[in-house]
């Protein structure tokens, strides 16, 4: 579990986050939602550790993160795995390389055990065969399932997925929202997943944290959000009269 | 002011990560032996052609200037000894790598960093200084003599080719001043100032890279400072080197 209390975070005098505590829970699909703006990617790289936080503390499995100097961190860190809203692919390397490099990095594993464990990733989000392409040669939901590809070869405890449906067609995010949920289930990991896709939040928000200003406004389940009389999770769930009409015909 | 101090406190915190204990070593043997093909051998040629041409216009330049017939034409292959070893195979080399080099440097490491490649590195563990940047230093300061020795070679081979077939020396005459007053020193000299130009071009270029922040236009502009930066320390580290070197 990633428990978050009460950080804030400010960026010349300008407030971000303002006393968030958050819980993220395993073998779940934890959402973050809010509006642009709002503080929610500030909120994900404080708890990945690419920003600092002014205040406040994150726990991951009862570890203090924050007061862990950048060396300490690095157990907590290997146990992450995180899809960039831009894949973050090295356009160096090819898809094997790619998933290959955090391996090589840590893992104490042979060559050949190491080109397994790529198949096996690649596998799992049905690229098999497509070892020795580069980035620049893949489709958008190529690149993304690549990225969760990389991000799961150290079998995450922590998977975190920036906007994973960005740039992607309707159908396309459908898959990758199964990937991110199937793997969830099956490696049992704490997923943070931060979402403008409504779609993707009502379809498989297990835990949905909707941040409102650099505050935590709601936290619930997507059956939840159904019914939640929250002013401004209601404006940015259901913005629209179709989406507002939508809403009723479910609660009823 | 205080943004020089910024700017010069974060540029060392960036070097004291870099030249933190690497994660596995042999991975950065491995990159260590690409970065000498990328920043050494892809560079010989443009090196090579520099040295030749200038080699050659210095012996030339020489010949057309001794007026006085006091002075001796040894002095033409003294005067292109002194001006490839002295100051061109390393300053002016440098410098004009500072330009390829540096803003390749740069440029790749700011794509890295706007294309969250970085971010991807750090969240896996991964100390990305060090891996991104310490190959890079460590092949600019083992190759970049070797491409300095060269240029010598071929700069004064240069100049001993053009001064024979143009006629304005004898090889013998090429060949006392070229033997004249020379002392080993010099070409020590000459690699010092390398090594520290080639730290300069790789620490400073990175520095810039690292930090770029924006978009493609920021990284177009990185490049830029690299590359000016790097000119404007490899002169201040010439004359501060030079003097301390030499007298």
């Amino acid at each position: 579990m990633i428990e978050v209390k009460n950080i804030s975070k400010s960026f010349a005098g300008h407030q971000v986050l303002n006393n968030v505590s958050a819980e993220f829970h395993p073998g779940k699909v934890n959402f973050i939602i809010g509006r642009s703006g709002s503080g929610k990617s500030v909120l994900t790289k404080c708890i990945v550790g690419l920003m600092e936080v002014d205040q406040g503390e994150i726990f991951f499995d009862n570890r203090n993160f924050t007061t862990l100097d950048r060396w300490d961190r690095k157990d907590i860190r290997q146990e992450m795995g995180m899809l960039f809203q831009g894949s973050a692919l090295f356009s160096s390397l090819n898809v094997e390389e790619n998933i290959l490099f955090p391996l090589q990095m840590f893992s104490s594993m042979s060559k050949s055990e190491m080109l397994d464990r790529v198949n096996v990733c690649l596998k799992r989000v049905n690229l098999e065969g497509k070892n020795k392409l580069y980035p620049s040669e893949l489709s958008g939901g190529m690149q993304k399932r690549t990225g969760i590809a990389r991000a799961i070869a150290m079998n995450p405890r922590y998977l975190f997925c920036d906007e994973p449906n960005s740039g992607l067609d309707p159908q396309t995010a459908i898959v990758i929202d199964n990937l991110i949920r199937e793997i969830t289930y099956e490696f049992k990991s704490t997923t943070v997943v931060i979402s403008h896709d409504m779609n993707s939040v009502l379809e498989t928000g297990d835990h949905i944290n909707f941040i409102y200003q650099g505050e935590l406004s709601w936290r619930g389940n997507k059956h939840e959000i159904l019914h939640s009389e929250n002013e401004a999770l209601n404006n940015f769930v259901f913005p629209s009269k179709f989406m507002q009409q939508i809403r009723e015909k479910l609660r009823g | 002011m205080s943004s020089v101090y910024f700017h010069i406190g974060k540029y060392f915190l960036l070097m004291v990560s870099t030249f933190t204990k690497p994660e596995k070593r042999k991975i950065y043997w491995k990159l260590i032996i690409q970065e000498v093909d990328k920043i050494g051998l892809q560079s010989l040629g443009i090196v090579a052609l520099l040295s030749l041409f200038m080699g050659a216009v210095v012996t030339l330049q020489t010949a057309a200037n001794i007026d006085s017939g006091w002075i001796p034409r040894w002095t033409i292959g003294f005067t292109t000894r002194q001006t490839m070893i002295l100051e061109f195979s390393s300053t002016i080399v440098c410098l004009i790598l500072s330009g390829k080099v540096g803003g390749n440097i740069a440029s790749e490491i700011g794509t890295m960093r706007i294309t969250e490649q970085i971010d991807a590195m750090e969240i896996m563990g991964i100390n990305s200084a060090s891996y991104l940047i310490l190959p890079k230093i460590v092949a600019a300061l083992f190759i970049f003599p070797f491409m300095v020795i060269l240029s010598m070679f071929i700069g004064i081979s240069a100049g001993a080719f053009v001064g024979l077939t143009t006629g304005v020396v004898s090889l013998n005459d090429f060949e006392y001043g070229l033997q004249y007053s020379f002392e080993l020193w010099q070409v020590s000299y000459s690699l010092i100032k390398t090594f520290f130009f080639a730290f300069i071009i790789t620490s400073v270029s990175a520095y810039h890279g690292f930090y770029t922040n924006g978009g493609p236009r920021e990284v177009g502009a990185s490049s830029t400072r690299a590359v000016v930066y790097s000119m404007v320390l490899i002169l201040v580290a010439n004359y501060i080197l030079t003097q301390l070197l030499l007298l």
